[in-house]
């Protein structure tokens, strides 16, 4: 057995699900009012937003971001859009 | 010590002997005495191991599952029905690599109800990454379960030991059971590797998701290390008859009537017995294989031609171990003859045999041979002397059509 099966406890996030996607979401930083909607609504949890000099900014984690798009669709400003994600 | 035991008992006896830590088991005719006699043992005090009495199939083999996951050297038996709902267990078990192994009293599966003896019943699981082996007598039910441990925990593979329901495990026969202080000889007490089994001090996630980017491999593993065990059960059979049967060499193997006629090849995976220049080879698994040897002398020498060197041309193949596969092994000797009658205890419906069906795939390209699938003893009815006989004939003659012989 060259393989390790057995897993450790809280490894589960060494798996990067990022790897699923087929669209990718690109946020608009010009029209984004940082109003953190995308943040609450990521089921991924892959959306932070930071403050940076223009205020609260959403950052995508692409390792984890699945692509499911509800980021995009519930953007107000319609600031993010879904493009095909070439690898 | 040679002793005259039911097939059961013998096996019950070996396990004892192994000292697994759990068994756990449900019971269902015909492995219903081996599970009895094991609970008997403990409760008598003969033995240590912790008995769990299960609702269901399905509960035994996860109840072993769990307790091997633990670390720890476990058993359990079953048949039919009972392996049929232990069918999810089973893959899993192959799947997180759980050196378990288990005893299949092989019947027939329903419907039509049937408690008798076919192979139908390992069949459904051949594919779960299991290695399988199958016995011809007591004697061999029992060297294979000892052999089995030590196969199952050198290589992390799960091992199930196939004794034909009634036919071995009902029936009485002089067989050797090593006692534990051989067995240790030959089979080291079981320690799991760090970080290979659930423990508190060192805790581990087993049989975890895979995901598509993982799973293959890991079952391209199983596979490798299955088709790599072939070389390490040969060993093992050498290590296990220098190591516990050297002594009872003398007693034990008798040769046959028929000096003409003997074992030409026999090792951990096949076993060939006959003409060593056949025309026909027979190939088979189990306790039928012992019906066929005593054919294959009546052949050799049929009462209107009682002169030496007549006949003489059938012998019979017998597959010990059937997963994995000795393709090579098989072809090697079955490459000698015209005919190959494949006499099957099973059917994969609406095709062959599977032993056919694998026979034909591992000789696709390499011998020219007929090989003919038959179908024998389904739900327990006879197979007779004069059928293997009838067999030995049809397969000279027509096309190479699945055949029902019973």
């Amino acid at each position: 057995m060259k393989i390790n099966i057995t897993a450790k406890p809280s490894s589960t996030i060494n798996n990067k699900t990022g790897g699923w996607r087929t669209y990718i979401p690109r946020t608009d930083f010009k029209k984004c009012i940082g109003c953190g909607t995308c943040s609450r609504v990521c089921p991924e949890n892959a959306i932070k937003m930071v403050s940076g000099k223009n205020g609260l900014k959403p950052k995508t984690d692409y390792d984890f971001c699945k692509g499911c798009g509800v980021c995009a669709e519930e953007c107000p400003v319609k600031a993010i859009k879904m493009e095909l994600d070439k690898k | 010590m040679k002793q005259i035991l039911e097939g059961s008992r013998a096996i019950a006896l070996t396990i004892k002997n192994i000292k697994p830590a759990v068994i756990s088991a449900y019971p269902i005719t015909p492995q219903t005495h081996i599970v009895e006699d094991l609970a008997k043992f403990k409760a008598d005090g003969e033995a240590d191991y912790e008995y769990v009495r299960a609702e269901s199939e399905f509960a035994a083999a996860s109840i072993i599952e769990g307790a091997s996951a633990a670390g720890v050297r476990v058993y359990t038996a079953t048949s039919s029905q009972g392996l049929l709902l232990m069918a999810e267990v089973v893959f899993n078990i192959a799947g997180m690599r759980l050196p378990i192994v288990m005893t299949c009293a092989n019947r027939g599966v329903s419907a039509p109800i049937t408690i008798w003896n076919d192979h139908q019943d390992a069949m459904t699981v051949r594919d779960a990454g299991w290695v399988m082996l199958f016995a011809e007598n007591h004697q061999e039910a029992v060297d294979q379960h000892i052999m089995a441990y030590k196969i199952a925990e050198q290589t992390n593979l799960p091992v199930i030991v196939n004794v034909d329901g009634f036919v071995l495990t009902h029936t009485y026969d002089s067989v050797v059971v090593p006692d534990a202080g051989q067995i240790k000889k030959y089979l080291p007490d079981y320690k799991p590797k760090k970080g290979q089994y659930l423990d508190t001090n060192n805790p581990v996630t087993m049989g975890a998701f895979a995901a598509p980017a993982y799973y293959m491999e890991i079952r391209q593993e199983l596979h490798d290390d299955l088709v790599a065990s072939l070389d390490l059960i040969n060993e093992e059979y050498k290590k296990y008859h220098e190591i516990i049967t050297k002594t009872r060499k003398h007693e034990n193997t008798k040769t046959r009537k028929h000096e003409n006629t003997k074992t030409i090849i026999d090792n951990g995976l096949v076993e060939y017995y006959g003409s060593s220049r056949p025309k026909v080879i027979l190939v088979a698994m189990g306790s039928v294989v012992g019906t066929i040897k005593d054919a294959v002398d009546k052949y050799k020498y049929p009462i209107s031609l009682r002169r030496r060197g007549a006949g003489g041309e059938v012998g019979v193949l017998k597959i010990k171990s059937y997963r994995p596969f000795p393709a090579d092994e098989i072809v090697k000797i079955i490459k000698k003859a015209k005919y190959i009658a494949v006499l099957d205890k099973a059917i994969t419906l609406g095709e062959m045999g599977p032993l056919a069906s694998d026979i034909k795939a591992a000789a696709q390209g390499k011998i020219k041979a007929k090989i003919q699938s038959f179908i024998v003893g389904l739900g327990g009815r006879d197979i007779t002397g004069e059928m293997v006989e009838r067999i030995i004939k049809e397969v000279k003659k027509g096309d190479d059509g699945v055949r029902f012989v019973g």
